[in-house]
């Protein structure tokens, strides 16, 4: 919905055709990330490492104990899981850590949120230094 | 209202930022080439950018400060000229550094690609911003927001430049 309207307004707005591909683009892209995403919680065993990664790290072999299945079946959930952005991988010594990345992703949101406020006040403060500046060139 | 679009994908950790204004896209771009025009809007009020080192050229250096009125409180950062194409495109790399100058956050490296081009009788400002980590969007953020500054003061400004203009 967002991104129908926001593509409309570049597409009517815009002169630059490459300012509309890119914005097909990044669609695209996250189109594809939400296939990603449902595609990992379909799976039980997926959505149970998620929540099991969540509160602390756990090593590949330590998830591999929970479940009756083999460490490469684990490792190719956790792959899944890290392709969706559900999970980080990442090493320790020999052991293969794996992280539940949703609170990661919540708080790249409220960060992003706040950003967009500091660059708003940016811009207003931009937008003065150019009148200013150009108001000179003007007199 | 300046700002036309903003663009947030938490997952790629990136904000695009649209932004019109009604003048030369070489207006636009000397408030990034000038230093002493830079500092004039990159810091909060109360919260001034100061540039010591301005080398727009790829490969150099961009290097401010910010400080509080306290003097005490201090901000030091490092922008990595990537790509210069004056006045129409600039890439930067940043990196907020310690008082020795140490990166304070190894891989935070921040990407702001700046893209000025005409939009009719306008000029397009087209930001991106891409961060390597959270870490380095919580840096971001600090140097665009102090002691609880709220981005209606300088609606206030932007107001009060309007009624004496």
């Amino acid at each position: 919905m967002t991104d129908a309207t926001v593509s409309a307004a570049r597409l009517t707005s815009s002169a630059e055709g490459v300012t509309y591909n890119q914005m097909v683009v990044e669609i695209l892209e996250r189109e594809k990330q939400t296939d990603r995403l449902f595609f990992a919680l379909s799976d039980a065993t997926r959505r149970d490492i998620v929540t099991q990664t969540l509160d602390r790290e756990r090593s590949v072999s330590e998830l591999g104990r929970l479940y009756p299945i083999s460490l490469t079946a684990v490792q190719k959930h956790v792959e899944v899981l890290v392709d969706a952005g559900l999970v980080s991988k990442h090493r320790s010594g020999r052991k293969q850590l794996v992280r539940g990345e949703v609170n990661q992703l919540r708080r790249g949101h409220e960060l992003l949120d706040e950003l967009e406020t500091v660059w708003r006040a940016r811009l207003e403060r931009f937008e003065d230094v150019l009148n200013e500046t150009t108001g000179k060139e003007s007199e | 209202m300046t700002v036309w679009n903003v663009d947030k994908n938490a997952e790629a950790k990136t904000m695009v930022i649209t932004a019109e204004f009604k003048t030369s896209i070489t207006n636009v771009w000397q408030l990034w080439a000038d230093p002493r025009l830079l500092e004039r809007w990159w810091g909060p009020p109360g919260f001034p950018a100061t540039f010591e080192h301005h080398d727009l050229t790829p490969g150099g250096t961009i290097t401010y400060f910010m400080s509080g009125p306290d003097g005490v409180d201090r901000f030091d950062g490092t922008w990595n000229v990537v790509e210069v194409d004056a006045p129409t495109r600039l890439v930067v790399e940043d990196a907020i550094v310690e008082d020795d100058g140490t990166p304070s956050d190894g891989n935070s490296m921040t990407r702001m690609e700046i893209d000025i081009e005409a939009a009719g009788d306008t000029t397009r400002m087209i930001l991106i911003t891409h961060f390597d980590s959270l870490e380095g969007m919580e840096q971001a953020i600090a140097t665009g927001v102090h002691e609880g500054m709220k981005a209606c003061m300088s609606q206030i400004d932007t107001l009060l430049a309007e009624v004496a203009a």
